[in-house]
């Protein structure tokens, strides 16, 4: 592999994927306007509402501490370095084998950590109750997320996602119904840990149900803009480790520039897709009581190790 | 390890698929869901049959795959539709354990059965022969819920799923069984239905309630 062109394709894929994130959440929430019967904000409203952010003035809480005014920037560090590992367009980039599937999950704690903390910071009520929340959706998810993920490992015999990639998606093609469960269990897990519907409504200020607005309640301005984005990675970063997971074909190997356009255009219609999918999803549930969570991850777990036994039963 | 052929690995994929919905099952609240659960179930059982009746060349798989469509998939849920519109019980299922717990049990089953059917399959010829396992935690999944649930309409959904499984290690083993043997249990479960059907409307004539709890007091009220 030539490693000039490697990095070249690390710096596009991660250029890119940060710049294609509020794109993918305003299709999120066109596709679900449409569902509802309603015209929508237009596709680029994320854009625009993050231009507003970036030119308003910061108000900070006086008592708050150095950790509230960092908090923003780990956060979209964090999800930055995630969506730089996961192989969007290609396999073999220079960043990979910096982390594998676990360090990923790690990495993913760490902003939750640091998100809480900074929640709690103020010291208001809403930013305790949402912080204490998202901890408790949190230690529930991450066993579930980690089991999805290892059910690929077993298959490919790595943790290493575009190692996963390619024992999935280049070589000969193999129904395994252990991804199945595990397919259905990082869904759950992507809508509980990205404050979707079942668990979370995004679009609520409704004091008493939410849990990640509650957290960024006393954030303004370009802390909110920044956290606002990251939000927006996370939900990417999720959607293309699913991608890479479940729906690999089409990624190309780095130094292959033929193979990068068709990546893009893989990607492109993928994301779509899956974005069209969550707002369908998001259209036909309704929201959790906080007490159902438990049982709604609990299951995505379950279904997790089902999968790996089934693994164990059919596969081996 | 060698890839299977496309044909098992299609039947893998659909046995995965019957546990899968076993599970949905077991964690299902609402009786309307349970339903239609149930009919999709019956659905995968018909394509998993024709597969196998296809991959193996057995012409009379694919009758008791018509059979298993017509009788599963379009009838039995269509009278549990009327019964329960009949009967007006739309609401949420109580079981009797809560969901959570009844999950950990469920995957204690599931490993249990796939370790009694391991050795099984081990010995077996048959190109579906890993399938037992799935096929034997169906059966102790419905089990389950037959036990778990408190209702009479859920239970008799749960009999109805443990026949599906039932059926299902039958042509995961032997490639089916007889056209007789089929014919009868077909012709069995549906009687047994239209005659559940006729309990349920005894049951909530005398109790005013469909929660067979009632019929453990033997005295006359």
């Amino acid at each position: 592999m030539n490693v000039a062109s490697g990095i070249v394709f690390q710096v596009l894929q991660s250029v890119l994927v940060v710049l294609i994130a509020p794109l993918m959440l305003g299709w999120v929430n066109q596709c679900r306007a449409w569902l509802q019967n309603r015209s929508g904000a237009g596709i680029w409203q994320p854009y625009k509402v993050l231009n507003k952010l970036f030119h308003k003035d910061a108000v900070l809480a006086y008592n708050a501490s150095p950790l509230f005014r960092c908090t923003p920037y780990i956060l979209f560090g964090c999800m930055w370095l995630a969506v730089g590992i996961v192989p969007v367009l290609a396999t073999d980039l220079p960043f990979a084998p910096a982390a594998d599937v676990i360090a990923l999950v790690g990495l993913f704690a760490l902003a939750r950590v640091f998100i809480s903390l900074a929640g709690m910071d103020v010291g208001t009520s809403f930013g305790t109750l949402g912080a204490r929340r998202e901890m408790m959706i949190g230690f529930l998810a991450e066993p579930a997320l980690l089991m999805a993920l290892f059910t690929a490992s077993l298959i490919s015999h790595s943790t290493s996602l575009p190692t996963i990639v390619d024992a999935l998606g280049h070589r000969q093609f193999v129904i395994y119904p252990s991804m199945a469960f595990a397919a259905i269990a990082f869904l759950m897990v992507l809508l509980a840990e990205n404050a979707r519907i079942p668990i979370d409504n995004p679009s609520t200020h409704l004091e008493l149900t939410m849990i990640h607005e509650a957290m960024i309640l006393e954030y303004s301005a370009r802390h909110l803009a920044l956290i606002e984005w990251a939000a927006s990675l996370k939900l990417t970063a999720y959607i293309t480790i699913g991608i890479a997971m479940f729906l690999p074909w089409g990624i190309a190997r780095a130094g292959d520039w033929f193979g990068l356009l068709i990546a893009l255009a893989a990607l492109v219609a993928k994301l779509a897709l899956a974005g069209a999918g969550l707002a369908l999803l998001e259209t036909l549930s309704a929201k959790m009581r906080i007490f159902r969570a438990p049982e709604f991850l609990g299951t995505a777990f379950l279904l997790a190790t089902l999968g790996m036994l089934t693994h164990f039963l059919l596969e081996v | 390890m060698p890839p299977l052929a496309f044909s098992s690995q299609l039947i893998n994929l659909f046995a995965a698929l019957l546990l899968l919905l076993g599970f949905a099952m077991l964690t299902q609240r609402r009786i309307l869901s349970l339903i239609n659960l149930f009919a999709l179930q019956g659905f995968v059982l018909v394509l998993s049959t024709a597969v196998v009746a296809y991959s193996t060349n057995q012409g009379h798989l694919y009758y008791s795959a018509l059979l298993t469509l017509l009788l599963k998939v379009l009838f039995l849920p269509w009278i549990l539709h009327r019964l329960i519109r009949a009967l007006n019980v739309r609401w949420d299922v109580e079981p009797l354990i809560n969901i959570p717990a009844t999950m950990l049990i469920g995957i204690v089953l599931v490993i249990f059965a796939f370790n009694l059917a391991t050795p099984i399959s081990q010995i077996a010829g048959t190109i579906t022969k890993s399938t037992l396992g799935i096929a034997t935690a169906t059966i102790l999944l419905a089990f389950l819920m037959m036990i778990t649930r408190r209702k009479a309409v859920s239970q008799v959904i749960g009999f109805l799923a443990m026949e599906n499984g039932l059926f299902f290690a039958a042509t995961s083993t032997t490639y089916g069984m007889p056209m007789v043997v089929e014919l009868g249990i077909a012709l069995d479960v549906l009687v047994a239905t239209l005659i559940f059907g006729v309990f349920f409307f005894h049951i909530r004539e005398t109790f005013e309630s469909l929660d067979i709890h009632h019929l453990e007091k033997l005295k006359e009220r």
